[in-house]
Parts: structure tokens; C-alpha cells; sequence
């Protein structure tokens, strides 16, 4: 509620707190569950105790648990009774507790909720927001760890949003659950604990835009989640060789800024995709084929992609292995900058 | 009959009498060549528009798989814009959805149950007294989403009534292939909700439990499990032949339960009317029949454009950039 007091005093500079991603997260919902009556967060864990993450903390306390409430352990009934609550007027906010268990869900994601509005002529919109913990990079157990964004960028019907930082997460969870479209919104989970500045302002980009995160002339790292954080650090050291890399945090996966992507690799000429899911028709694929398509005459390189490998997410003790480290993005820039 | 208004069953008789005629129409409409391929509804019209009949249109909402024709019709949904849906003009048919408060056909047949709890929920969330009702068959009873959706329902004591036609065939496999323990009304009891079997040819029977059923939901008493037995005695699609895997006595059998029959001897029986009612019921059901037949035969195929127009409530740059390429290659 603060939030919105101080937003209403056009006097007042939107104030900046320091904040983890997770507390941005919390700190989203509540302004939306504040100023919309018809707004509900449900999912596993995400009353009493607050989500698996803390993401809900005290959500059911300031809101009532008519308003946030816990369901039965079953993935697909949780996104089937978003579907029916759409269509009964509510503003659905899903929690899918871990990315590995919405498979048990795809039926109800890609048949049910991002096909209604098509299917019923626009008669019955979905404005959901699944918010899935995703990704790896924290050693977690089999299905506690996976990357599917590809598999919901591909179906029509979603959108598909993937904060990077704590400010990033604040203002796409609002645009996220204020759009009447349904949306992914895939929370990296390695990224929960990273304190940041967030400005507590209205988002004033719009939905399918990226965002140049550092200003490079070399070569343009494409990346999303905490690979973003990961490319940051590949540039911090390149800097020391002289190489001075731009880094493009893409943050809509569906729809993609294809204008933004080539805007920035014009410039640049040379592209690195940086992504944690498999190589094999991921997403990267589809960010090089954009960037061939409309800056074909200024690349001067191949677009390289540094990604997973074509494995399931491995146990712990491999998962750094797996995950695209600072070395082989690196050695990626190595072979664009020689090529 | 005795028990229900006259009026009451007069109207069932007549839904009854439009659905089976406009099936009879359905399926010359496949054999012509305009539907690609159709469900025939025919034995299952009173565990349809007796059940729907139960419901009130202006605040409850169905959720529908398939085969759901006749309850559209006696829901009062627009018929042709449904029947589009089978000749394949839109997924969802060209009726609004939300206006008729019943759901789009859907072929994931355990897929609409669980939204028939989420609007339920969200119903007694605002306070209102609305019921969900889902249909579905005894295969979708196979499905996890049932399961669910019962046991979510019971968890959240959700205004939902959960409502199998067990026609005995899903697909090519018999009832005792699909349903363990041969009873889906069982099954509630598991998830602590009333389970009723009922006789699904019995128009009287099937208005009865579920008129009950959803007086329970709206009194704030929670969910029921209906299982009306019934029979589906054509094919399971246009495309099906049931002489691979079923004995044609039982279906002859099942033939001679004809529901439509069945009523239109119990409301003679009853005096709860004439000969000659029925008669003017049958001339006027024909008419109706060939009414939506026509309609739906001579329906405009969609605009092409609108294979973009219903993607997103808030499309993105990149489908108005498809869009405009389909335009310039429609053009050429």
C-alpha cells in the first residue's frame, strides 16, 4: 500500500529500496493484489507458509486467505481452476512450485489456457500469470531444475517473461499480471537471493522489449535469467583484455524484440547467445536465426551459442559443468572476435 | 412423470425431439460432405437435456467435452454458431461462450473439469450463487484431471456438479476396460462427496438427481458426483465402426430403451399430454432440426485474417508482421 501513497504524490521521486529478487517478487504482488480486488495468488505452500522460496511471505496475512490461498498437490488441476476462474472474471496469479513439475501441467497450459481466447473468439480472455521457479544453478534435485521457455515461446497464445535482476522482476510481474494475455513468467530461481535497487515506479517499457544492460562495441552477449548476471561478469573480464562486449538482456522470451536484438548487433557485429536450456532447438536457435535475418550484411561473424548440453539438467555436483560457464562464453567471444 | 410438471417434461420432450432430429440431420450433413466428421448424441438425449434442463442458464455455467449437443440445445445455446464447431468452421464454434455460459467443445475430454471447479470456486469467492456443472464421459473419468478436480471440488467444498454419461463405450473399449470398479459414482466417496447413479434414459430420473445436485452446490453444500448410465448406440464418430469390437445385440438392446420413447410413453401415461400434442412437438422439433441444418450448412467459412485476429487480446509486432506477409501472399 505504501507503494501506492507515494505513487499518487506526483511530487515525489519513486522511492529506491534495496531489495532481492524475491522480496521484488512479494513486493509486486502486493502492490497488485492491492489494487486489483479481482487479483488471486494460489499454488502449493503459498499461504501459511509463504511459498517453498518465500516469494508469498505474508501475502495470506495482509490479504486473507480468500485472496491467497494453498491447493491440493496437483499441477494441472491449479492451472485447469485458473482457467475456470479466468472465465469467471477473476485475475489468476498460479504458482507452480518448481519448473520440473509443470509437465504434469502442459495439457492445461498450452491446450487450456493459452488457446481459450482463440478458441471462444476472444469471449473468454485468460489474464493468468504463472509464476514458475526456473532454471538451475542451484544444485537442486531431479525436476527441481529445468529450462522451458522454449517449449512455451513456441506455443501460440503465451507470453513469456524472464526477469534478471530484483528491479527487472518488480516491473515484469506488474505488466505480467496487468496484461489480459496470459503469461509465463519464469523466476530465475539462482537469482532469488541477489539484492539489487529497485526503483518502485510503474514499468514504462513496454511488454516485448529488452534492454541493453552494459554498452559494448566489440560483440553483443544475448542472454536471459541469471545468465544475464553471468554474461555481465564474461564482460567485466573481456574488459581487462580490452574487448569491450555489450550485453543484452532479451527479459521477454515471447514476444521477442527482434528489432532491439538487431539494433544492438548491427552495431556490434558479432552475436553470443548465452542460455542454460539444451542446445538442440533452443531458443538460442531462434535468436540466431533473427539476428541473421536482419543483420545479415553487418555480421561479421558467425552468431555463436554457448548454452546447456543436449542432457537433462545433471545432479548438483555436475550442474556447473552443465550450465554455460564464464570460460566457454568467453571462449565463444574468442572465436567471433577471430572468426 | 407424475412427480415433475407437465410443462417441465413437455419441454424435455421437445429438446429431445429437436436433438435427436438435428443429429439425424448431423449426420447426413457428414455424409454430404459438409461436416469433415460428427459424434452422434442419439441414446444419451436424456442424460443431456434433462440434466441441463435442471440448471438456470442466467447464472450457472456449463463446461462441456464433445458430445454434448442436445444439452447445448436445451441450455438454449445458439445452435448453429455450436453446430459450426463440427463442421469445423471454428474450434470453439461461433456462438459466444460467455454470453451462453457454456463452454467451448473441447477434445482433451478430462481438460474442462478441472475449469469447472476454478469457476466454481470463483463463484462462492464472490459470494454468488452460480453451479459449475461438468460433463464428461467414462473414458474422461480415466483421465487425472477428473481425479483432481474431484478432489480439489471436495477440498474446496466448490459449487461443481461433476456429471458422467457412462455410455459404456469409450472410443473401441467397453466399461469394464475403462472403469475400475465399474462405477464412476463410486469414486466420490473417496473424495468425500455424494456419489448417484442414475438411470440416464430416464429423462424424470436424470432431472431429479441433478436438480437436487445443484441445489445442494447452491445452498453452499458442495459438490456431487452423477453418473447417469446410458448408451451410445451409433458409432463413437462418423469415422468409427463399431462391428470391429461390439456385439450388435447389446446395442439392439439398448435401442429398444430408446430415452425419447421412453418419455413420450411415460407423458401419455401420465396425461401430461395427448397424441396430438406430441404430434404438434414432433412436427415443430423436425422444423427446428432443419432450421439449424440449413443454417449451419449455409454459415460463411471465417475470414482468413482471422486465423490472427484472436492470438492475444494484445497482439504482439511480430504476428501483425505475419499477418501483413499472409495478406501480401493472399494478394499476389
Amino acid at each position: 500500500m505504501t507503494e501506492l501513497i507515494e505513487r499518487d504524490d506526483a511530487t515525489t521521486e519513486p522511492p529506491t529500496v534495496e531489495l532481492s529478487m524475491q522480496q521484488a517478487i512479494n513486493r509486486a504482488l502486493r502492490v497488485l493484489l492491492a489494487e486489483d480486488p479481482s487479483t488471486l495468488v494460489f499454488g502449493e505452500d503459498v499461504g501459511a507458509l509463504g511459498g517453498v522460496f518465500r516469494v508469498t511471505d505474508g501475502l495470506q496475512k495482509e490479504f486473507g486467505d480468500q485472496r491467497v490461498f494453498d491447493t491440493p498437490l496437483a499441477e494441472s488441476a491449479i492451472m485447469g481452476m485458473a482457467v475456470g476462474l479466468a472465465m469467471n472474471g477473476w485475475r489468476p496469479v498460479p504458482e507452480l512450485q518448481f519448473d520440473g513439475f509443470a509437465y504434469p501441467a502442459v495439457d492445461q497450459i498450452v491446450n487450456q489456457v493459452a488457446r481459450m481466447n482463440y478458441r471462444t473468439r476472444g469471449a473468454a480472455p485468460m489474464p493468468i500469470t504463472l509464476r514458475l521457479p526456473s532454471f538451475g544453478g542451484i544444485q537442486a534435485p531431479e525436476h527441481h531444475g529445468e529450462s522451458l521457455e522454449a517449449l512455451f515461446a513456441h506455443t501460440p497464445g503465451l507470453k513469456v517473461a524472464v526477469p534478471s535482476d530484483a528491479a527487472e522482476a518488480y516491473s515484469l510481474l506488474l505488466q505480467s499480471v496487468r496484461s489480459d494475455d496470459p503469461v509465463v513468467y519464469m523466476e530465475p530461481k539462482a537469482r532469488y537471493w541477489d539484492r539489487g535497487p529497485v526503483e518502485l515506479r510503474e514499468p514504462t517499457d513496454p511488454i516485448g522489449t529488452s534492454r541493453i544492460v552494459r554498452h559494448g562495441r566489440h560483440a553483443t552477449l544475448i542472454a536471459w535469467g541469471a545468465m544475464v548476471h553471468r554474461c555481465l561478469k564474461v564482460a567485466e573480464l573481456a574488459a581487462e583484455d580490452g574487448v569491450d562486449l555489450e550485453v543484452l538482456d532479451l527479459r521477454w522470451l515471447k514476444p521477442i524484440d527482434a528489432a532491439g536484438l538487431a539494433a544492438s548487433v548491427s552495431r556490434t557485429r558479432r552475436a553470443v547467445v548465452v542460455h542454460e536450456a539444451p542446445l538442440t532447438a533452443g531458443l538460442g536457435a531462434e535468436v540466431a536465426a533473427l539476428v541473421t535475418e536482419n543483420c545479415f550484411r553487418d555480421l561479421a561473424a558467425p552468431v555463436q551459442r554457448v548454452t546447456g548440453f543436449d542432457v537433462p539438467y545433471p545432479a548438483g555436483p555436475l550442474e556447473p559443468q552443465y550450465l554455460p560457464t564464464i570460460d566457454r562464453v568467453l571462449f565463444a567471444v574468442q572465436r567471433t572476435l577471430e572468426y | 412423470m407424475d412427480h415433475l410438471p407437465a410443462d417441465l417434461t413437455r419441454a424435455l420432450y421437445r429438446h429431445m425431439r429437436t436433438a435427436r432430429d438435428l443429429d439425424t440431420e448431423a449426420i447426413a450433413l457428414q455424409r454430404q460432405g459438409v461436416f469433415p466428421a460428427y459424434v452422434s448424441v442419439r441414446g444419451q438425449e436424456a442424460a443431456q437435456v434433462a440434466s441441463a434442463s435442471a440448471l438456470d442458464p442466467a447464472r450457472d455455467f456449463v463446461f462441456p467435452t464433445y458430445r454434448e449437443m442436445a444439452a447445448a440445445l436445451a441450455y438454449g445455446v445458439e445452435m448453429v454458431g455450436y453446430m459450426a464447431t463440427h463442421r469445423a468452421l471454428w474450434h470453439g464454434g461461433l456462438y459466444d461462450v460467455m454470453a451462453s455460459r457454456f463452454g467451448a467443445v473441447n477434445a482433451v475430454v478430462g481438460g474442462p473439469v478441472p475449469h469447472a471447479v476454478g469457476w466454481a470456486v470463483g463463484e462462492r469467492l464472490r459470494g454468488d450463487d452460480g453451479v459449475a456443472l461438468a460433463y464428461f464421459g467414462d473414458g474422461a473419468s480415466s483421465e487425472g484431471d477428473v481425479h483432481e478436480s474431484m478432489n480439489f471440488a471436495g477440498v474446496f467444498r466448490a459449487p461443481v456438479v461433476f456429471f458422467c454419461q457412462n455410455n459404456q463405450w469409450a472410443l473401441s473399449v467397453p466399461n469394464d476396460r475403462q472403469v475400475a470398479g465399474g462405477s464412476v459414482a463410486a469414486r466420490a466417496e473417496g473424495y468425500g462427496l455424494p456419489g448417484v447413479l442414475v438411470d440416464g434414459n430416464d429423462a424424470g430420473a436424470v432431472h431429479e438427481a441433478t436438480a437436487e445436485a445443484v441445489a445442494r452446490a447452491r445452498r453452499g453444500d458442495g459438490p456431487t458426483v452423477i453418473e447417469a448410465l446410458t448408451y451410445r448406440v451409433e458409432p463413437h464418430s462418423t469415422s468409427d465402426d463399431p462391428t470391429r469390437y461390439r456385439d450388435e445385440a447389446e446395442t439392439a438392446r439398448w435401442r429398444e430403451r430408446d430415452p425419447v420413447a421412453l418419455l413420450r410413453d411415460a407423458l401419455l401415461a401420465a396425461g401430461h399430454a395427448a397424441e396430438a400434442d406430441l404430434a404438434e412437438d414432433d412436427a415443430r422439433a423436425r422444423e427446428e432440426a432443419a432450421r439449424i441444418r440449413d443454417g449451419v450448412a449455409a454459415a460463411p467459412e471465417p475470414d482468413g485474417s482471422e486465423l490472427f485476429t484472436h492470438v492475444f487480446r494484445e497482439t504482439t509486432e511480430e504476428l501483425s508482421r505475419q499477418r501483413r506477409t499472409w495478406q501480401e501472399e493472399v494478394e499476389l
